[in-house]
């Protein structure tokens, strides 16, 4: 298929960016979407052109590194997946695809469509951690007996890969999908109890921080998580953080 | 010992409630939080108004009646009221903030954006249909609100328990009137359809009676806002 491609270019992180057109043929409906950026970043690169930079590394849906805009969408037309898992053959011969990076004042542009995710990593040393002895002693963790609906719940949270996906497709740019998936998955196993009431508090003042934007409960984040995670979490990291202000 | 609490963990400053409360809504969570109490008071308010409205349909003296006590009970006029009024500013003053706070985390937009597809217009555009609503209460308070605190507190005139059913079907003989008045209340379902189910959320109330909520909000947000504009067609047609 041919394509015409619209793609925000950026050359650094204070450069002033702008959408630049390219025409890419013979593309293969069988191709990742990131595989059709590799063949258009060869013609480039034999054209003696800057090359289109994006993020990627496992390209498995795992990682979340390929976080891509793609006509209008987090991870573009698909539903629960990533970037790379995306194919080629969800887009017809003639189309017009819009690539961009996804847009936050928390998430900076590095360069073209690469951003920096590291106020989600801040985020997370804030408080997503569990209190454990690791000088050896450490208690195996299927030692203690957990309610199978609780630990379904906290691994359903788990499964977050921190793509930034839901923080893209949220009109304020919020991060309150990401950050209370992360609340929860030890809000609900009893190894997260220690740290329960300052870890809330302390990630939420964390996010604030960053100038993520506030929940607005449209529900556009769980739609386009490529992990499925609800916004159910939201509500219990609202009441978590309520509680741990009251009591 | 050093201190290491967050910013944001209130409960540990043990300083007054107020001191607890401005910080409280510093939060996001805090902010969303009093959006959602201040939004529970509308509504309840909102149902004794249009109860009493609807007394209007039924008969002309138990509305003078009940209009005749709310504007003259010491308890609703120096207590209720300020409270209300202070209600309505909070609800619309931490709208505008967050509307603000929320568009400044996105300072460049996207080239394209396919919203539609992973949410409702409703949802959206509470900013657009709380501007509409908050136009709509500016001539509510002309029509009703200035000439009564004028009636009572500024020219001194004897309460009449018997003007106010009159009063209402004049307002209601203007179709411009009448017009931008279902216009606004159409505006009112369409933010209470998002906004009602919305503030459980907000508070952290989602479990398996949310089923029920959503379809208990969803009806109250549209007859309670469709009963005010019968009310008003009613009596534009009738009179």
């Amino acid at each position: 298929m041919n394509l015409k491609l619209k793609i925000w270019r950026q050359k650094n992180s204070t450069a002033k960016g702008k959408i630049v057109d390219y025409y890419i043929n013979e593309i293969s409906s069988d191709m990742s979407f990131l595989e059709m950026l590799d063949v258009l970043n060869a013609d480039l690169i034999k054209k003696g052109e800057e090359p289109v930079s994006f993020d990627h590394d496992c390209r498995e849906g795992i990682c979340g590194s390929c976080s891509l805009h793609i006509n209008g969408r987090p991870h573009g037309p698909d539903g629960g997946i990533t970037t790379c898992q995306l194919h080629m053959r969800k887009f017809k011969d003639g189309d017009s695809i819009v690539i961009e990076p996804f847009r936050s004042k928390a998430f900076p542009i590095v360069k073209d469509l690469i951003i920096d995710r590291s106020s989600f990593d801040r985020v997370q040393h804030a408080g997503a951690f569990v209190s454990v002895n690791t000088s050896g002693n450490t208690q195996d963790a299927n030692a203690t007996p957990i309610n199978k609906v609780d630990a379904d719940h906290a691994f359903d949270a788990a499964a977050c890969i921190g793509c930034g996906a839901c923080v893209a497709a949220c009109k304020n740019a919020s991060a309150m999908l990401f950050v209370s998936a992360k609340v929860s998955q030890y809000a609900l196993l009893p190894q997260g109890q220690v740290e329960r009431k300052k870890r809330v508090t302390d990630m939420v003042s964390q996010m604030d921080e960053e100038g993520f934007g506030a929940c607005t409960n449209t529900g556009a984040c769980e739609i386009e998580c490529p992990k499925g995670i609800s916004v159910t979490n939201i509500a219990r990291m609202n009441r978590e953080f309520i509680e741990s202000n009251l009591k | 010992m050093e201190d290491n609490r967050s910013k944001y963990n209130f409960a540990l400053l043990n300083a007054n409630q107020v001191v607890i409360m401005s910080f409280f809504l510093l939060s996001s969570i805090g902010k969303k939080v009093a959006m959602s109490l201040s939004a529970f008071f509308l509504i309840s308010f909102l149902l004794l108004h249009v109860a009493i409205n609807f007394l209007s349909v039924v008969s002309g003296t138990m509305y003078n009646e009940a209009s005749h006590f709310m504007g003259t009970n010491p308890i609703i006029q120096f207590v209720m009221q300020p409270i209300l009024i202070l209600g309505v500013l909070f609800h619309f003053t931490m709208g505008f903030v967050l509307e603000y706070q929320n568009r400044r985390a996105r300072p460049l937009k996207y080239a394209m954006k396919n919203d539609q597809r992973n949410s409702s217009w409703l949802s959206r555009n509470m900013i657009i249909s709380g501007l509409v609503i908050l136009a709509f209460l500016g001539l509510h308070f002309y029509d009703f609100w200035l000439p009564e605190m004028r009636y009572k507190y500024i020219e001194f005139k004897p309460p009449n328990e018997h003007r106010y059913f009159s009063e209402l079907v004049h307002k209601f003989e203007d179709p411009l009137r009448v017009g931008f008045y279902t216009l606004s209340f159409i505006l009112l379902m369409l933010h209470l359809l998002h906004g009602f189910q919305s503030a459980f959320q907000s508070l952290g109330i989602n479990n398996k009676f949310t089923p029920t909520i959503k379809k208990t909000a969803w009806t109250f947000s549209v007859v309670v806002p469709m009963t005010f504009v019968f009310i008003a067609l009613f009596h534009h047609l009738k009179h």
